[in-house]
């Protein structure tokens, strides 16, 4: 049940009342005790059927990709020959879209949260507007994202064609809402009483800002940017429209030139009917879920170890 | 920060008026940057409707309004072309269907179990579990369904079912956003002041009482906003549909048919080889104006729910 600490008054009083009016109705019906167990029953059943799928989900990928999971997924470059083919230039797309999303994500982020948590007046309907703006594109569908990316950076104003560059852009729009909402919750989490004694002290707002309030929200803050480029790390549909779909047989550049993402070629890998290349798709599957599971784990980490408690 | 601020009265003894010694410029600037970074967000939304706008107007052109939102026949690759939108948005919305059917029961039993029954050890660790499962990228889960949800399930329950399905497609998205349901429920029955419960539990209700008739009601909104936020999810979703349920765009909410989404098509005509500037092409601008609409109209539901059952007891 709950774990809230409750009073020692109330814990009596309802030991109390239940005790009486379990005496009272004792002998309850036995249809009553049937209903229940059932119903305890059925929410197990719920429970274990969603870890059920996480398990299965897990074990199948790493059974069906085991005979393709060798040091040549990392070194071998994308083919239509599903026996020489691997994810080297795959996986340096994503390390390099990821490194781009990660420079523009963190200033981005962090200040729109500052601006809204520590300047905005949100009785403004101007920062109502942004905040409620905020939450919508966090619900925005990825390959709408992905045909902005088309639209505007691709082509259109930015005009930068298909490179990775503009794969980046895309994917730090898509995530840039989970870090803004993420790092609000850690500045907010900064007790009121750390900035006054700061401004007391006659620091300006944003010596406070910069020396007292983001050092003590840096775990919260950081643990929302893992969360976000580890979802940008798995992302596919937004990079199918801004040009991530071909074949890479060189290593990619990040200003010019093709490139293409680890998710992208798991995707098209599982689209050839041939089960070598299904086994491949496992394989890369199996790297994919390992990076997340490392960057979610530090993350993890990272909360629990540096959680600060007022 | 400086000495001589503390000093800083006028000169026949009079007190100065209580205002910083210098402009602090700086800190204008620094306003300004911040405010920017906020302002970039409804740049963004900006950009997104600028985007969607422009080629669907085009489009538009060509195709009556009509003919789009009502015609039941979806053929842009055919001659002459059929651009009635309604097969691939049932087909969206059978995915959605199926992938609810068992997404909600599993997400709220999950969520009443882990708020109510679970003992701390346990929830300890299934909420990590379920924070993992919500981790997980779509494309993973939609090589699942392809390779095992429909060959391993639905063809050995099934033997006449087909490679692609909605069900199973509808199975992926029903993984996918069970943490959804299962965390924001849960959150919404925690937040149930535990003097309710107790309330209940003095006049001797049982447990099972107690979660359905007490908490369930008291977290309705937060439950209602969950779904609501699921259901938007799942239209949105790409990478589920466009492997396992297939590109045959069919007017029908059996879940045994290959269809095909709003997403997918937009995914498989982006990336094959249609020329730019063809009402062919603009057809995904459409679609993905119908598509952030709908989702739009989701979210502004969901938000609102949330923002009620935060209101109550917080």
């Amino acid at each position: 049940m709950s774990d809230e600490p409750r009073t020692e008054r109330a814990r009596l009083a309802v030991a109390g009342a239940r005790a009486t009016t379990a005496a009272v109705v004792s002998g309850r019906p036995r249809k009553d005790v049937i209903k229940n167990t059932l119903f305890s029953v059925l929410l197990l059943v719920a429970i274990l059927l969603a870890l059920a799928g996480l398990v299965a989900l897990l074990v199948q990928a790493f059974v069906k990709g085991r005979p393709d999971l060798s040091v040549g997924l990392f070194t071998d470059s994308g083919s239509s020959d599903p026996t020489i083919a691997g994810f080297k230039q795959a996986i340096l797309g994503s390390l390099m879209l990821i490194a781009g999303v990660i420079v523009m994500v963190v200033p981005l982020g962090i200040g729109a949260a500052v601006y809204l948590e520590e300047y905005a007046n949100s009785e403004r309907w101007w920062n109502r507007l942004i905040e409620l703006n905020i939450q919508n594109l966090a619900g925005v569908p990825s390959i709408i994202y992905g045909i902005l990316g088309l639209g505007f950076i691709v082509r259109g104003p930015l005009d930068l064609g298909f490179i990775a560059f503009a794969g980046s852009i895309t994917l730090a729009l898509l995530v840039l809402p989970i870090v803004i909402i993420a790092a609000r919750e850690a500045i907010r989490a900064v007790p009121p009483s750390i900035r006054e004694g700061s401004l007391a002290l006659g620091a300006t707002k944003w010596q406070t800002i910069r020396r007292q309030v983001l050092p003590a929200s840096t775990s919260g803050i950081a643990t929302g940017v893992i969360l976000a480029v580890s979802r940008a790390f798995g992302e596919t549909a937004p990079l199918l429209l801004v040009g991530a779909a071909t074949f890479v047989t060189f290593n990619p550049e990040y200003f010019s030139g093709d490139y293409t993402a680890l998710p992208v070629q798991i995707f098209q890998y599982a689209t050839r009917p041939q089960d070598e290349f299904r086994i491949l798709s496992a394989a890369g599957i199996v790297v994919l879920l390992l990076v997340l599971l490392v960057m979610n784990s530090f993350a993890i980490w990272l909360r629990n170890r540096y959680e600060q408690r007022w | 920060m400086e000495a001589r601020d503390i000093a800083a009265s006028g000169p026949a003894g009079i007190p100065r008026r209580l205002e910083a010694a210098s402009p602090r410029y700086g800190e204008k600037v620094i306003f300004g940057l911040l405010a920017g970074c906020a302002i970039l967000s409804v740049v963004t939304t900006t950009a997104i409707v600028i985007a969607l706008i422009g080629p669907t107007i085009g489009f538009f052109g060509d195709v009556p309004v009509g003919d789009f939102l009502f015609g039941t026949e979806w053929s842009p690759q055919f001659e002459p072309p059929s651009f009635g939108v309604l097969p691939i948005v049932v087909g969206t919305l059978s995915v959605t269907l199926w992938g609810m059917l068992f997404a909600i029961p599993i997400g709220l039993g999950a969520a009443i179990y882990l708020s109510e029954y679970a003992h701390p050890g346990v929830r300890k660790i299934v909420k990590p579990a379920l924070e993992v499962l919500a981790g997980i990228p779509t494309v993973a889960i939609g090589f699942f369904a392809l390779t095992f949800i429909t060959p391993d399930i639905l063809q050995k329950l099934a033997t006449s079912a087909p490679i692609f399905l909605a069900l199973s497609a509808g199975l992926g998205i029903g993984l996918m956003v069970v943490p959804i349901i299962a965390s924001i429920s849960e959150d919404a029955m925690r937040a149930v002041p535990a003097g309710l419960r107790e309330g209940a539990y003095a006049m001797g209700a049982t447990r099972m009482r107690v979660a359905t008739r007490v908490v369930f009601p008291a977290a309705l909104s937060g439950i209602v906003a969950s779904v609501v936020l699921a259901i938007s999810r799942a239209v949105g979703e790409t990478m589920i549909v466009v492997l396992a349920a297939g590109s045959t765009p069919n007017l029908t909410f059996d879940p045994f048919q290959s269809i095909q989404a709003m997403t997918a098509y937009i995914a498989t005509i982006a990336t094959g080889e249609v020329a730019q500037g063809t009402t062919k092409y603009d057809t995904i601008f459409a679609v993905g104006t119908l598509l952030f609409v709908m989702t739009l109209i989701l979210n502004m539901i969901s938000i609102r729910f949330v923002r009620r059952f935060r209101q109550v007891y917080e």
